[in-house]
């Protein structure tokens, strides 16, 4: 379990990490969510104790990170996967690791049989791909048998089979009981892997609630309506308070009313309804609602102004 | 590649846990980093080559070309001649100290070591202890070598040169101890710099650019200053000579020397501990 209370970090004038108070409850996979540059990987490192925090405080099952007795039983974490030297093979990156807290070196050669690196053991690690190097860090924060997992973006640049794997891995984690937490960027992800959500923008809490609160509390439910007569039903629902806009020539999609509403409305009124469905908002759409005024970097779209595409996150990859 | 999807379901059960991980892990793990990449084999392979290299060749040419008569010889500091490759391993063992540390950083290997163990100061002291050691038998085989060899050109030409001769062991000694000296001040430059170039180029600095700059100075101040440098001081432990006045002793030397090094890693421990990785 990860406590944060009021953990805040500044870095000379810009405030990185804003007074954020959350728990990470075990036995779940907590998404740990926010655009690039809201400060996922800052407050990772606060976790860990990489960075001190400029006040606040967070603790592991309720202690600092640096007085656990053994660090690699308690969490594992895999911030960057490029956080190796690339001169050292796999074996003996993991070896290295794995003698600080005196685990048995038989461990090393069995998360590299769990994470698939075995051939290339005695290999140097500077000519792993991307996801070797993604399951290198796996397997070295699976080295201590922790019952805490964090992840910073671990699906980045990793190919289908790759990030089915990783999701797989970390819902199996959860399942065991162990406390799982994973950043990303890109909500579809978390949509597929978490069981709840911590949303971050420009360093302050967001949201902080299930994956379903989530989307209810952030997205209007819209409803897809197929009718011959589309106007005479978008001026009746409009009379209720609902927006109704055209989807094509003999649909409209509705918000601010409920299916029920729609159809009474249409029944009563002698409205042929060919289709009624509902139109879940993802996730995505969610998030980016949610946190389109804390997105540090917006894309510009040649022949538009900067701001008009609020919505659209940028690509950049989140420094540190 | 095969993945195998079901968790930790292969793995064996890791025994159970006491005590807490401390200082003998750091210094195991320490070890296994220092010898598993190949910048050590190359650094201390090429002091190695360097000083002996040099040492041997110098004593060679000046024992069996050389113009001075055996008096002259007789009078002059055979044994630090013997060693005289070490001005230039100096700054090998420098680039093998600095990387220790800097290659944490430049890598970004820090985070995940201070991730596996989040006490910095058995990570810090583990590795300290590490390379001092490493170097300083490194040192002495390489100044017992150069040694060795060089003398037997003295031998040759009749000049009484072995490790009875008076100080030349405390010399030999001491010629190990002035590379890991240099060694160990280099990593703590690298502890406070975090920055390959820049440790290698202050140290580099300390050691060799200083002490021909202060030539340039007038040559009272010149006086007073040179004794202290790095270079000079610590290069009285491995001579047999000292002008009094001019030259500290031997051990003198050495301490004055020992303490460039403390203050860098004194520095260089608190920036490891304190500053963010």
């Amino acid at each position: 379990m990860i406590e944060a209370n009021g953990l805040t970090k500044r870095y000379g004038e810009r405030l990185a990490v804003d007074n954020l108070t959350f728990t990470v409850k075990p036995g779940q996979v907590t998404g740990f969510l926010g655009p690039n540059g809201a400060g996922k990987s800052t407050t990772m490192r606060l976790i860990l104790g990489l960075d001190a925090p400029t006040s606040g405080a967070v603790t592991i099952d309720g202690r600092p990170f640096s007085k656990v007795a053994y660090p690699m039983r308690e969490v594992g974490a895999l911030l960057d996967a490029k956080a190796i030297h690339g001169g050292r093979s796999a074996y003996n990156h993991l070896l290295c690791l794995a003698q600080t807290n005196n685990l048995p070196k038989a461990r090393v050669g069995e998360v590299l049989e769990l994470v698939g690196l075995s051939e290339v053991a005695k290999k140097r690690s500077r000519g792993f791909s991307l996801g070797m190097g993604q399951r290198l860090g796996i397997a070295a924060a699976l080295l201590g048998d922790p019952k805490l997992l964090m992840f910073d973006e671990p699906v980045n640049g990793l190919d289908p089979e790759g990030i089915l794997w990783i999701r797989n891995l970390m819902k199996a984690l959860a399942a065991e009981g162990r406390t799982v937490f994973v950043s990303s960027h890109l909500m579809s992800e978390m949509e597929n892997t978490a069981d709840h959500l911590i949303v971050i923008g420009r360093g302050r809490l967001v949201a902080d609630c299930t994956v379903q609160e989530f989307i209810d509390q952030n997205s209007e439910l819209t409803i897809r309506v197929r009718t011959p007569e589309t106007q005479r039903l978008a001026a009746l629902v409009t009379e209720k308070g609902a927006v109704a806009a055209p989807d094509g020539d003999d649909a409209l999609r509705i918000t601010r009313l409920g299916m029920t509403e729609i159809g009474d409305l249409a029944f009563d009124n002698q409205i042929r309804v060919h289709e009624l469905s509902p139109i879940q908002a993802s996730l995505e759409q969610a998030f980016m609602e949610l946190t389109k005024d804390s997105v540090e970097y917006h894309a510009a779209v040649p022949g538009q102004p900067i701001g008009v595409h609020d919505r659209v996150p940028a690509t950049q990859q989140e420094g540190r | 590649m095969t993945v195998n999807t079901s968790a930790l379901g292969n793995l064996t059960a890791l025994p159970p846990a006491s005590g807490r991980a401390g200082f003998g892990g750091a210094l195991r793990s320490e070890w296994t980093k220092i010898r598993s990449v190949r910048s050590t084999m190359w650094t201390l392979g090429s002091a190695t080559v360097v000083t002996i290299g040099i040492s041997v060749l110098g004593n060679w040419g000046r024992a069996n070309h050389g113009d001075a008569t055996t008096a002259q010889l007789a009078q002059e500091d055979l044994t630090q001649r013997t060693l005289f490759g070490i001005i230039l391993g100096q700054l090998i063992m420098v680039v093998f100290g600095a990387m220790a540390i800097t290659s944490e950083y430049s890598t970004g290997m820090v985070r995940t070591s201070l991730t596996a163990q989040p006490r910095r100061a058995p990570v810090f002291w583990a590795k300290l202890l590490v390379v001092s050691a490493v170097a300083f038998v490194v040192g002495e085989v390489i100044s017992f070598v150069s040694f060795l060899i060089s003398s037997s050109f003295w031998r040759a030409k009749g000049i009484d040169l072995t490790l009875s001769t008076p100080h030349a062991m405390q010399a030999v000694i001491g010629g190990g101890l002035y590379l890991a000296g240099s060694a160990i001040l280099a990593f703590g430059l690298g502890a406070i710099l975090r920055h390959t170039a820049g440790a290698i180029t202050s140290g580099v600095g300390l050691l060799f650019v200083l002490t021909i700059l202060v030539n340039f100075l007038p040559d009272s101040w010149q006086h007073h200053l040179d004794k202290w440098l790095p270079f000079n001081s610590g290069g009285q432990v491995w001579s047999t000579q000292h002008v009094p006045g001019t030259d500290l002793g031997a051990w003198t030397g050495f301490g004055v020397f020992m303490i460039y090094g403390v203050v860098a890693i004194a520095l260089g421990g608190y920036i490891f501990r304190n500053r963010d990785a």
